[in-house]
Formats: structure tokens, C-alpha cells, sequence
């Protein structure tokens, strides 16, 4: 192998390492704290791998394109694994019941996701996908004693298990149509014709592709699966997992001219337009975070199909700074509902009665929480702000009007939630239940880790 | 550099006194409204000591009497570009004096958490100094969207949940939506100009100067134009957008009354005349009908309605509609006169709310708050007086709205030694 492709793969190769000296590690003596910093280290690692990866980018194998946006999806996706990693620290510290293993399928999936989010062969593809969903189904089950995160694990498998279904049938009509499953030969050739069974094919594996980024009308399993899973799985579902199936379809549009007809750009516009409107009105009745959040990202990811549907110009510059913004912004509304569900068993805190009046108790926590939900909303001063920015000059640029009058007023419905969300962190009401975070949260490394995203 | 300085200060001195609470309430409040008086004194400094003449016409004299400019986001051509007019200055000064009221007002109003009721009162501030000193369009349209925040707050957690159902929050919530949905509209505008310029000249820029030369097609300029109407319409209020002002006054406390009515309204009419006008004059001047059309109904429809409210803040708002309709009606008349007869009309449309809501909210705190309801209402008869229709002679209706304002009467004949040269 050459030495370029060493380095480019250097990543993937520490990550799935680091999953497999968690496994030994555990099979020789159980440690949480070990575990945790040997997870902390691999993934740092990778990330400075990573850094050192973008001197010899583009490098193509049959396999894996890495390219730039490929190669930013993975900043993306290792700095969140490593984020959940941090958060499932404080999470699992009380937990009852085998506690390491929750590492390694984390770790397991961020290899997934660096696989996926770089492919450029279907089967690169499809195995990139399955390693990232099926150690999700375990994560999602991780309390299996909690009736939820049981459901939330069930439903995911089995909602997953059908898109990849459409997935493949998608690639196998691909493969009927063109008799290629290297993702440009196979596009080249259908760009000359592209025939009822290759559109068909687009098609499916559109569903497939769209059930994991849970853009409407593939959304129904969201809400349930962010209430129950565990707060680090939910996390990781929310942040680097979509970042890697979003990077891909990114990475595609922008590569392959026969993505880009105006068929395609139109079925797009409508699932974005779909998406930021029902995400958003759904959300608005709501009496969950995580639920809240889980049709918050339904939306967002609405937004960023706009992306999709330009492919142009600034689109690449756009998808990415909209998804740093996102996964910062995500990561620290996660990250408070983890440090405040961290001290008890049971289900996770996630109800806003439990953040009720938390100004009051917690005021440096409520103000990262404060932050991360008007990121959300992109008020100015935040970096959401940014990337709605961004967002809405592409728009403009390319004259999608639809799209840029679905933000604006995806934005103004979304404001309502979002602020009800903040405002119930400032409401005083003596004698409700308290639950907390532990006292010392400040000083642990989860903690510090949500400070210093909000400081972003 | 002093520009920065009128940003900054009530910036940190909201997050000092949000700090300095622990100390006890004595020194928050102090702090605050040393701020503010620093602030005010700060503009009567600059307003003594600079030249507000109009320019030469020789084109090489700058419009402005100070500016400051630094690179920011060289990506699109964005700087942090502040500068300071008559205009702006006299708006500041306002800002600042009314600061120093609300400061003042809230002394025994405000019991709970002092700290963060004067940091967020302070940083609105600090956001509404921005709007009238930033001239980069993006610098701009951050500042009209930061100080919504603040005031978000002020309403919620320290207005008075009013009657029939009506809570602050949603109260809050309403006047949140209403301005944020409105100012996306005007971002997608200032986008849509500038990527007009840049598709003329190659070049990205969002600076006020440079875009004031872009050539645009008719058609898109109406469009554009139409954008900034609209966000300044709901922040004026402009009829048909006004459905947040009544009730965000109404269950507000009285200093973000005061701040609401006296200044957040007039950033509104700032913009208009600041970059709703110049950038888009024909597409302006063709709309100019519609938009008098609208002050009309304005002026007719809050005097009408403030006649059967109950609740005097609400009754304020009313009125405070149908004078930002005279207000509309003299930006769009397209003299002078009329235009100087705004600045004259709009400050002292912001005294006398911001007595009348200081005295009602005293009343307030001195009366069982249920008979507020039963308060007499006709006393003040604000409303109707400057119906008498002197369109074209602003100054005038300016004096004749003011012997009516039996509060604070005072305000308006405040002699004017200089006429502000901002065109």
C-alpha cells in the first residue's frame, strides 16, 4: 500500500484498533476510568491522524475517495465520538450494569461512519452503513432495563433493518441498470442513459439514505428513538452518524453530474420543504428535550437539504460550516441533558419540568443550555447564527426562493420551541422536584467539555 | 474608537452588575446607572464637540462626523464599520437618556434578581447604540437581531401577567417571532443586494456605501425594498404587522416599556431613512402611496382602538401606533421638512411614552394593581390631537402633538441648535 493511502487510512485503522484494545482490555480486567481514557486516547489520536491525513489528500483507492469534505466529515465525526465518550463518562458512572462495553460499540460505529462518509463503492457504502447502525442498536438498547431505551433500540433495528433493505434493492436495481458498483463508473454510465431502473434505484436508495438522516417522510421513528435511547447513544445518533450519512450524500451530489437534474433537485425540494415544516410543527407541543431536539434535528436537516439541491457554488463551503454549527450546537444541548440525568438511575432527565427554575441552581450550565438553544434557533452571537447565514445566502444565491421562504419561516416556528425552552430555564417555582446534576460537575471532564463548547 | 466605547460600556457594565449582585442591590442599581450616565455624557461630549454640517457637495467630504473601521469577515467583505451623524447621534443621546429613566424607574419597581434584570436591560441598550452606529449591512442586521434577546427576557421573567389568559411569556414569545421572522426577511434582502452587487462588480461587500451604488432592475429592487419595509414595519409598528406591540407593552415592566416604546421604535424608523430609502429610492418613491396609505390607516385605526382600552399601557401602545403612523407618512412624503419633522416628532414621541409609562407604572406600584383597570383614561388626550391633518407641515404637528402630552411637555421645546445634517 502506498504511503499517502497509509496516512489516509490511518484514522479508520487507530479507531477500529482502539475498539479492539477497549475489547481485550475489558476481557482482561474491568475498569471504567481505563476504558474511558484508552477510548479518550485512540480517539485523540485519530483526530491528530486526521490532521495529518489533509497533507495527502485527494487520495483515491477502489474502495475509499478521501477527499477534503471527506476527511472534514471525519474531524466531524471523531471530535463528536469523542465528545460522547467524554459525556458517557459522567452518564455511566452510575449506571447499573456493565458499563465498558458501551465504548466499544461506540467505537465501532465512529469507524462506521469514516467508512461511510468516504465511500465511493457500494460496498464500501453498505458496509460503512451497517457498521455505524448495528452497534447504534445496541447503544440505543444499552439500558435494556429501562422499558423506553429497550423500544428505542427495537424500533430503530427494525425501521433500520427496512431502509437498508431499500438500500440494497436500490443498489441491486443500480447494479441491473449498469453492471458497475464503483460509484462514478456506475454514475458515468448511467449519465448516457439513465433508464426507468436506474432512476428507480436512485430512488430506493434515496429512502434508505433519507430514513437515516430522518428527513420527512422517514421521520416517524426520531421522537421515540432520541426519548428512550441513553443520552450518549442519542448523541452520537444525532451528531456523527448523521454527519457521516449527510457528508456522503454531499459528496455524491457535488461528484456526479446525473445527480443533478432537475427531477432529483425537485424531489429534494419538496422533502426539504416537508422536513423544516413538519419537524418544526411537531416539535411545537412537545414537553420533552430530547423529543424537542429529536424534531429539532428533523428540521434542521430540512434546512441543509437546500444544500443538496444547489450543489453549486458555495453549496460544499455551506454543508459544512452548517454542520460544524450543528453538531457544536447539538453536542451542548446533549451534553447538559446528560450531566443533569447523570446522577440517578432510571429514565434520563429529559422532561422540562425537570429544567424548570435551573438558572436558579445552576446558572453556568443553564447559560451553556441557553446558548446551545438559541444556536439552535440561530440568533446572532451564536454560532448557529453562522451557518443560518450561510444557509440562507446560498438560497438567495441560487434563487430558490421556496427554500429560502421555508427557512424563514421554518425559523419562525421553530423560535417558538426553542425559546419555550429557554424561558422554562429562567421560570422560579419553589417546592418542584429537584433533580440535578451532581455538585461536583464542574470539576469532572464532562463538564468542562460542555463550558467549553458553549465558549465556542 | 470612542464609537467602540458607546457599544461597549453598557455591554460590560450589564455584565458587572450581573456580578456585582451578590454584593446587594444598592451597588447593582449604582452601577447601572453610573453606565447610563457615562453613556449620555459620552454623546452631550460629542455632540458639543463635533460638526454636524452638512457636506460639502465637492465629493470628497464624508457624510460622517466620526467613524471607525476594522476588517472582520474578509470572506464576504464584512468589516465592523461604525460611524456617527447627527442622526444617529441624537437617537444615541436619547438611548442614553432613557436609560438612565429606566435605570431610575425600576429602583423599587424590580425586586427580583436585580443582576440579571440590569444586565439584560443594558445590553438592549447596547444593542440599540449598535443599530444606529453600525453602517455595514451584516453588522447591522446582527445588532437589530442581538438586542431582541435581552428584551425576550425582560418581558418574560419581569413583566405583569395581565388579565384574560394573557401571559407574559406568550406575550414575550409573540413580540420574539414577530421581529425574528421579520428580520430574516430583511437578511434575505441585504443577501439578495449583495450578491446583486457581486454579480456586477465581482466583488463581495456588505458595506453601506458601496451598496448604495449597486444598479438593480426594478423588479428586484421592489422586491428588495419590500423586505426591509417589512422589518421595519413590524418593529415601527405599521398596521397590519402590529399585533405583538399591544400586549408585549401591556405585560412588560415599565422600564422595558420605556425602552420599548421610546427607543426600540425608533430603530425602526432609523432604518427606513438610515437604508430603506437610499438604498432603494424609485422602488421607495413608486411604494410611497401604499406606504402613507398604511400610516393613514394607522393613525385612524390606534387612535380608534386606544378609545376603548381599559389597561393604560395598552392604551399607550394604541396611541404609540398612531403616532409611528404620522411617522411612516413623513418618511415617505419625500421633503425635507417632513423628514426633519420625523426626528422632531420621534423624539418627542419617546419622551412623553417613556413619562407616560413611567407614570403609569408608578401608579401602579402605588395603587392595588387590580384598579388599574378602573384608571382613568381620558385624561391624556393624546391621541386625537394630532389628527387635524397637517400632513406636509411636520414640525408643526410635532409642536401641536405636544401640548397634549401634559406629562412631560417639557421635552420637545428643548431648544435645537443644530438641525442634524444626515442627508
Amino acid at each position: 500500500m502506498p504511503i499517502a493511502a497509509a496516512l489516509a487510512y490511518l484514522p479508520m485503522i487507530l479507531v477500529a484498533a482502539t475498539a479492539v484494545a477497549v475489547m481485550l482490555g475489558i476481557a482482561w480486567r474491568r475498569e471504567h476510568a481505563v476504558t474511558v481514557a484508552v477510548t479518550v486516547l485512540g480517539l485523540g489520536l485519530a483526530l491528530i491522524a486526521q490532521a495529518f491525513a489533509w497533507r495527502v489528500i485527494p487520495v483515491h483507492t477502489p474502495l475509499l475517495d478521501l477527499d477534503g469534505l471527506a476527511l472534514l466529515a471525519g474531524i466531524l465525526i471523531l471530535a463528536s465520538t469523542l465528545a460522547c465518550a467524554i459525556l458517557s463518562h459522567a452518564y455511566l458512572e452510575s449506571f447499573h450494569g456493565a458499563r465498558e462495553e458501551f465504548y466499544i460499540l461506540l467505537l465501532c460505529a465512529a469507524t462506521g461512519g469514516l467508512v461511510l462518509a468516504a465511500s465511493s463503492h457500494l460496498a464500501s457504502l453498505f458496509i460503512g452503513l451497517e457498521l455505524l447502525s448495528m452497534p447504534l442498536y445496541g447503544m440505543l438498547a444499552y439500558a435494556f432495563h429501562e422499558q423506553r431505551s429497550l423500544e428505542a433500540g427495537i424500533k430503530y433495528l427494525i425501521l433500520s433493518a427496512v431502509a437498508s433493505a431499500f438500500l440494497l434493492f436500490g443498489m441491486a436495481l443500480l447494479y441491473a441498470q449498469t453492471g458497475d458498483l464503483r460509484l462514478d463508473v456506475l454514475m458515468g454510465s448511467l449519465s448516457q442513459d439513465t433508464g426507468a431502473w436506474g432512476l428507480a434505484g436512485i430512488g430506493l436508495m434515496l429512502v434508505g439514505l433519507g430514513f437515516k438522516l430522518s428527513v420527512v417522510p422517514f421521520h416517524l421513528w426520531t421522537p421515540d428513538v432520541y426519548e428512550g435511547g441513553p443520552g450518549p447513544a442519542t448523541t452520537f445518533l444525532a451528531t456523527a452518524s448523521k454527519v457521516a450519512v449527510f457528508m456522503l450524500l454531499l459528496r455524491l451530489m457535488l461528484s456526479m453530474p446525473v445527480l443533478q437534474g432537475e427531477w432529483l433537485r425537485g424531489v429534494l425540494t419538496g422533502l426539504a420543504l416537508a422536513s423544516m415544516l413538519v419537524g418544526n410543527l411537531l416539535a411545537l407541543t412537545q414537553s420533552n428535550l430530547k423529543r424537542i431536539l429529536g424534531y429539532s434535528s428533523v428540521a434542521h436537516f430540512g434546512y441543509l437539504l437546500i444544500v443538496l439541491v444547489v450543489a453549486d457554488g458555495l453549496a460544499a463551503e455551506t454543508g459544512g460550516v452548517y454542520l460544524i454549527t450543528y453538531v457544536l450546537s447539538t453536542l451542548a444541548a446533549f451534553g447538559v441533558v446528560i450531566l443533569i440525568s447523570s446522577t440517578a438511575g432510571g429514565e434520563d432527565a429529559a422532561g422540562l419540568h425537570y429544567y424548570r427554575g435551573l438558572f436558579w441552581r445552576r446558572p453556568y450550565l443553564t447559560a451553556v443550555l441557553t446558548v446551545a438553544m438559541l444556536s439552535l434557533a440561530g440568533i446572532p452571537a451564536t454560532v448557529g447564527f453562522i451557518g443560518k447565514f450561510y444557509l440562507i445566502a446560498l438560497g438567495v444565491e441560487a434563487q430558490r426562493w421556496w427554500l429560502v421562504g421555508g427557512i424563514i419561516v421554518g425559523s419562525a416556528i421553530g423560535l417558538y420551541y426553542y425559546l419555550r425552552v429557554t424561558i422554562t430555564l429562567f421560570l422560579a417555582q419553589p417546592g418542584m422536584r429537584r433533580r440535578d446534576a451532581s455538585d461536583d460537575w464542574g470539576t469532572r471532564a464532562g463538564g468542562l467539555f460542555v463550558l467549553a463548547l458553549a465558549g465556542w | 474608537m470612542i464609537l467602540v466605547w458607546l457599544i461597549v460600556i453598557p455591554f460590560l457594565g450589564g455584565l458587572l452588575c450581573w456580578q456585582m449582585e451578590r454584593l446587594g442591590d444598592r451597588p447593582t442599581r449604582s452601577i447601572a446607572l453610573v453606565t447610563m450616565l457615562i453613556e449620555l455624557l459620552i454623546s452631550l461630549w460629542l455632540w458639543a464637540r463635533l460638526d454636524f454640517q452638512l457636506p460639502a457637495l465637492d465629493g470628497t467630504a464624508t457624510q460622517w462626523a466620526l467613524e471607525y473601521q476594522v476588517a472582520w469577515i474578509q470572506r464576504f467583505g464584512i468589516s465592523f464599520h461604525l460611524a456617527l451623524d447627527g442622526l444617529s447621534l441624537v437617537l444615541i443621546a436619547l438611548t442614553a437618556f432613557l436609560g438612565v429613566l429606566a435605570v431610575l424607574c425600576s429602583w423599587n419597581e424590580i425586586v427580583r434578581r436585580i443582576g440579571f434584570f440590569h444586565l439584560n436591560l443594558l445590553w438592549i441598550l447596547a444593542g440599540v447604540t449598535g443599530v444606529f452606529l453600525a453602517i455595514d449591512l451584516f453588522l447591522f442586521f446582527f445588532f437589530w437581531e442581538l438586542m431582541l434577546v435581552p428584551m425576550y427576557f425582560l418581558i418574560a421573567l419581569w413583566g405583569h401577567s395581565g388579565s384574560k389568559g394573557q401571559t407574559r411569556i406568550g406575550a414575550a414569545t409573540k413580540f420574539f417571532i414577530y421581529t425574528q421572522a421579520s428580520g430574516l426577511l430583511m437578511l434575505v434582502s441585504i443577501l439578495g443586494l449583495v450578491f446583486a452587487h457581486h454579480a456586477s462588480t465581482g466583488e463581495y461587500s456588505f458595506s453601506y456605501q458601496v451598496l448604495l451604488e449597486t444598479t438593480l432592475s426594478p423588479t428586484l429592487s421592489r422586491w428588495l425594498m419590500l423586505g426591509f419595509f417589512i422589518a421595519f414595519a413590524v418593529k415601527l409598528p405599521v398596521v397590519p404587522l402590529h399585533g405583538w406591540l399591544p400586549d408585549a407593552h401591556a405585560q412588560a415592566p415599565t422600564a422595558g416599556s420605556v425602552d420599548l416604546a421610546g427607543i426600540l421604535l425608533k430603530t425602526a424608523a432609523y432604518g427606513m431613512m438610515r437604508f430603506a430609502l437610499p438604498l432603494f429610492p424609485e422602488a421607495s418613491q413608486a411604494f410611497a402611496p401604499i406606504a402613507m396609505g398604511l400610516g393613514l390607516l394607522g393613525i385612524y385605526y390606534g387612535a380608534v382602538l386606544a378609545c376603548g382600552q381599559q389597561n393604560v399601557k395598552r392604551f399607550i401602545a394604541y396611541t404609540s401606533i398612531a403616532h409611528m403612523g404620522f411617522v411612516l407618512i413623513g418618511i415617505y412624503s419625500g421633503s425635507a421638512l417632513a423628514l426633519q419633522g420625523v426626528v422632531v416628532l420621534m423624539l418627542a414621541h419617546a419622551f412623553s411614552a417613556a413619562g407616560l409609562f413611567i407614570l403609569s407604572g408608578q401608579l401602579y406600584e402605588r395603587c392595588i394593581p387590580g384598579s388599574l383597570e378602573k384608571w382613568a383614561v381620558c385624561g391624556i388626550g393624546w391621541a386625537a390631537c394630532p389628527g387635524s391633518g397637517c400632513f406636509l407641515s411636520p414640525p408643526r404637528w410635532a409642536y401641536r402633538s405636544q401640548p397634549t402630552l401634559s406629562v412631560s411637555s417639557w421635552c420637545c421645546s428643548a431648544p435645537f441648535p443644530r438641525h442634524p445634517g444626515w442627508w
